[in-house]
C-alpha cells in the first residue's frame, strides 16, 4: 500500500501506516477486553446453571409498590411492576426539572440583584448546599423535616384544602374527566393565541407606532377566561377529611417530597452558578447601553442581558438536568419506589442482576439521552445567529 | 516520527497488564462442571478458602443476637457463630474470618460474584432462591415465622386492623413478598413503604411513618430492644409464613458446600451427643463408637471431605454445641429469652435434626 510512494519510506516509518494501525490497534484491545469480559459472564452463569435471558420478566411479580401512579397488582409481571417505578422515577424528574429550573434561575439573578439582603441569601444557599452531598440532604429532608410533620389522625390542615401529616402531602388536583382535559386543550388554545397576539401587538407598536390598546384588551379578556377555565372548567377535587385518611385530591407520599424537594434544592444551587456564569459573561457594555436608553435594572436583566447569557447557560443546564435524572436513583435510601428500587426488588427475588441492571442502565441512558436532544435544539435556537 | 513509535510503544505496554487480566480470568474461579466433589474434583471454593488461611463470610452485622458489631467492633450473635465454627472446622482457629455487612438486596450478587465465601445472613430458605436465583442452602439453623410489630397504643390486635395503614418493610426479603400474599388473600388495603436499608425502615417505624414494621419474628424481637422505648411496640398474635433460615453457598459446588453443610450438622450433633465445651476431653475418653467416629478419633469422616479429621471436636471446643451458640445469643443466657421451641432437638420436640455421622 505505502510502497508505491516515491520517497520510498520504509513501512514502520510510514507516518499513514501507524495512523491507521494504532486505531486497529486500541480498536482490537477494546474488543478483545469486551469479549474476556463477556466469556468470563457466561461462565460464571453456567456454573451457577443460570441461563442469560428476559423471559423472567413474565412472570408475577409477587411484591407491593407503595406509590402507584398507574394501576398495579400484585400479580402483575415484573414488567408492569418496573413501568412504574420508571413512571415514578419521570415524576421526579419531571418535577424536578420544572422547579429546579424556577429555582435555580431566581437563585442565580439574585446574585445580581442590588438588594444586599438578597445578594447574601443566594451566596449563603448555593456554598451551603452545593458542598453537602445529597444523601445527607436528602435524609435531611426525610427525618428531619418530613417526619416531623403530625401523624395522620392530627393532619395539619391549611384553609382546609390543602394537608400535611407524616402519611403524605394532599392537594387539590383536576379529576380525570373528559370535560378536564376539554379544559386542559383550551388553556393550550388560549396559551397559543395569546403567544402569537403578544408578538402581532409588539410588531404593530415598533412597526406602525400603534398604542397597542385593542390588543392589549383582547388579551386580557382572554386572561380572564383562562382563569375561568381554572378555576371550573377543571373540576378540582379537594382532599375530604374522612378522619382517619384523606380521599381525593393529589396524594404525595412524604418520600415523594422528601425526594423532590432534596433533589430541587441540590441542583437549584449548581444552577444557580450556572446562571450566574452564563450572565457574567455578557459583556459589560451591553449593561451600559442598556442603561443608557433609561431601562430600569429589572428591564436590563429580562430584555437584554439574560436573552444573550442563554446561549452560555443552557449547556451548563443541560448536564444539570442529566444530574438530575441520574441522582433521582438516591430515591432507595428513603425509601420511593421508583424505577432503580423497583429493579433491585426485581432482581433479589428472581436472582438475575445482570438482566436487571442492563434494564436499568438502558431507562436511565434513554431518559438522558432525550434530555440531551430536547436541550440540543434549544441550544441551537439561542445561539447568535449572524447574519 | 518518534511520537508514533512512543504511542505505539505505550499501547503496547498499556496493552500488557491488560493480557495479563486477561489469564486471571481463567484461574481458580473458573472450574470445569463440578461432578459430584469427592476424589478427582476440580479446584473448589474450598481450596480457595484453605489457601488463604481465613473464611471471608457475608452477615447482617445488624441485628443483635443473630450478628451485630459491638462497639470494640467485635462480631456476636447466632449467624456469627456458624461463621466461627467453619473456621474453627478450617483452620482450628475460630477467629479466622473476615465479615462483611451485606443488606438484603447485595447479598445474593455478593455470593454468587465470590466476594464472599458463604452467606450466614439470616435468609430464608425458598425453592426459588434454590433454584433460579442459583443458590445452595446449608440445613436450616433457626425456624422463623414472619410477624408483624405495632404500637401498644395504636389499639391494632389483628392484621384485618392494618387496612389502610402503612407498613415498613424490607426490600429483597422473602417478607416484601409474604406481607403482599398475606394482605391479599385477607383482601386488606394497606401502604407498603419499602428501604433497602434495614436501619432506614426501623427507624421510619420508630418516628411513626408507619403503623406496622414486619419481618421475621426473631428480628423484630432483637431489633425492638434497640428501638427508643422498646417496652411500647408489640408482636401481634400472628405468623405470617415459615422462614427457615441458614447458611447459603454457591450452586455447583459440593465440596465447599458439604463442609458449611457438615459444620451445621456437627453442631446439631454434637448436641444430640451431649458434648459441649466444658465436657468435650472427657466425652472424649469415653468409649463410645459414635461419639469417637464424631470427634475423629476413629475413622475418617473428616479426611474424606478434604477436612481435618476432628473438624467437629475443633468446632465444639471453639464454638460449642448448638444448643451452648442458642443460648448464649438468644436463649437463656441473653437479653432476648427466647423460648428454644421448634429450634429444640428432634428428641425434645423441636425440628433440629442431623443425618448421622457415619
Amino acid at each position: 500500500m505505502t510502497r508505491e510512494t516515491p520517497q520510498k519510506v520504509p513501512l514502520l516509518r510510514d507516518e499513514r501506516f501507524w495512523r491507521i494501525a494504532i486505531q486497529v490497534i486500541v480498536l482490537a484491545i477494546v474488543g478483545a477486553i469486551a469479549l474476556i469480559l463477556i466469556a468470563n459472564l457466561n461462565q460464571n452463569l453456567r456454573q451457577q446453571g443460570t441461563v442469560f435471558g428476559f423471559n423472567f420478566l413474565r412472570n408475577p411479580a409477587g411484591f407491593s409498590i407503595g406509590d402507584t401512579p398507574i394501576s398495579y397488582r400484585t400479580n402483575d409481571p415484573y414488567l408492569r411492576a418496573l413501568a412504574v417505578g420508571l413512571v415514578n422515577s419521570l415524576r421526579v424528574i419531571g418535577a424536578g426539572f420544572i422547579l429546579t429550573t424556577i429555582l435555580g434561575v431566581m437563585a442565580g439573578i439574585a446574585s445580581f440583584s442590588e438588594n444586599w439582603l438578597l445578594r447574601k441569601l443566594s451566596l449563603v444557599y448555593v456554598e451551603l448546599v452545593r458542598n453537602i452531598p445529597l444523601l445527607l440532604q436528602l435524609f435531611f429532608w426525610y427525618f428531619a423535616v418530613f417526619f416531623q410533620l403530625p401523624p395522620v389522625q392530627d393532619k395539619l390542615n391549611v384553609g382546609g384544602v390543602l394537608f400535611l401529616s407524616k402519611r403524605g402531602v394532599a392537594l387539590p388536583w383536576p379529576a380525570n374527566l373528559s370535560a378536564t382535559w376539554l379544559s386542559l386543550a383550551a388553556l393550550g388554545a388560549i396559551a397559543i393565541a395569546v403567544f402569537f397576539l403578544w408578538q402581532w401587538r409588539t410588531h404593530m407598536m415598533v412597526e406602525q407606532g400603534t398604542s397597542g390598546q385593542p390588543q392589549l384588551i383582547a388579551l386580557a379578556a382572554l386572561g380572564l377566561t383562562a382563569l375561568f377555565i381554572l378555576s371550573f372548567g377543571l373540576s378540582w377535587q379537594v382532599p375530604q377529611d374522612t378522619g382517619t385518611t384523606i380521599r381525593g385530591g393529589l396524594q404525595l407520599s412524604i418520600e415523594f417530597a422528601a425526594i423532590l424537594a432534596g433533589l430541587v434544592v441540590y441542583t437549584s444551587a449548581f444552577i444557580a452558578e450556572i446562571v450566574r456564569a452564563g450572565i457574567q459573561a455578557v459583556p459589560k457594555g451591553q449593561w451600559e447601553a442598556a442603561r443608557s436608553l433609561g431601562l430600569k435594572s429589572g428591564l436590563v436583566m429580562r430584555l437584554v442581558v439574560f436573552p444573550q447569557a442563554l446561549r452560555v447557560i443552557i449547556p451548563g443546564l443541560n448536564s444539570q438536568y442529566m444530574n438530575l435524572a441520574k441522582n433521582s436513583s438516591l430515591a432507595i435510601a428513603i425509601g420511593y419506589p421508583d424505577i432503580y428500587s423497583v429493579a433491585n426488588t426485581t432482581y433479589n427475588q428472581t436472582g438475575r442482576p445482570v438482566e436487571v441492571f442492563l434494564l436499568i442502565m438502558a431507562a436511565y441512558l434513554v431518559i438522558n439521552l432525550i434530555v440531551s436532544l430536547l436541550m440540543n435544539k434549544l441550544n441551537q435556537a439561542v445561539q447568535l445567529t449572524e447574519r | 516520527m518518534s511520537r508514533w513509535r512512543f504511542l505505539f510503544a505505550a499501547t503496547l505496554i498499556a496493552a500488557v497488564p491488560l493480557t495479563a487480566c486477561g489469564d486471571t480470568t481463567s484461574g481458580p474461579t473458573t472450574t470445569a462442571q463440578n461432578v459430584g466433589g469427592g476424589s478427582g474434583r476440580t479446584s473448589s471454593r474450598l481450596d480457595i478458602v484453605k489457601q488463604r488461611g481465613k473464611l471471608i463470610c457475608g452477615v447482617d452485622g445488624k441485628i443483635p443476637g443473630f450478628s451485630f458489631v459491638d462497639e470494640s467492633g467485635n462480631y456476636s450473635g447466632l449467624d456469627v457463630d456458624i461463621c466461627r465454627a467453619v473456621a474453627a472446622a478450617l483452620f482450628d482457629d475460630p477467629n479466622a474470618v473476615e465479615y462483611r455487612n451485606l443488606d438484603s438486596t447485595a447479598r445474593f450478587t455478593a455470593l454468587a460474584g465470590g466476594e464472599v465465601d458463604m452467606l450466614s445472613r439470616n435468609t430464608t430458605w425458598t425453592i426459588n432462591r434454590d433454584t433460579s436465583v442459583g443458590l445452595e442452602f446449608a440445613p436450616t439453623t433457626f425456624f422463623d415465622g414472619q410477624g408483624m410489630m405495632v404500637r401498644q397504643d395504636s389499639g391494632i390486635t389483628s392484621l384485618e386492623d392494618m387496612a389502610g395503614k402503612s407498613i415498613c418493610v424490607e426490600t429483597g426479603t422473602t417478607t416484601e413478598l409474604n406481607l403482599t400474599d398475606q394482605m391479599r388473600q385477607r383482601n386488606i388495603e394497606f401502604e407498603p413503604v419499602v428501604y433497602q436499608e434495614a436501619d432506614a425502615a426501623y427507624a421510619a417505624y420508630a418516628e411513626g411513618r408507619c403503623q406496622g414494621m414486619t419481618s421475621d419474628k426473631s428480628q423484630l424481637i432483637a431489633r425492638r430492644s434497640t428501638l427508643p422505648n422498646p417496652d411500647d411496640h408489640v408482636l401481634l398474635d400472628v405468623t405470617m409464613s415459615k422462614e427457615p433460615l441458614g447458611p447459603v453457598t454457591v450452586n455447583n459446588d459440593s465440596a465447599w458446600y458439604d463442609t458449611v453443610k457438615w459444620t451445621t450438622f456437627a453442631l446439631i450433633q454434637a448436641e444430640e451427643f451431649e458434648i459441649t465445651q466444658a465436657n468435650l476431653e472427657q466425652k472424649k475418653s469415653e468409649d463410645n463408637p459414635e461419639i469417637k467416629r464424631f470427634l475423629g478419633l476413629e475413622g475418617s469422616l473428616g479426611q474424606d471431605m478434604g477436612l481435618p479429621n476432628d473438624f467437629a471436636a475443633r468446632i465444639v471446643r471453639h464454638v460449642g454445641n448448638y444448643g451452648e451458640i442458642y443460648d448464649r445469643n438468644l436463649g437463656e443466657k441473653s437479653q432476648f429469652k427466647l423460648p428454644r421451641g421448634q429450634n429444640d432437638l428432634w428428641t425434645k420436640g423441636g425440628l433440629m435434626y442431623s443425618p448421622p455421622f457415619r
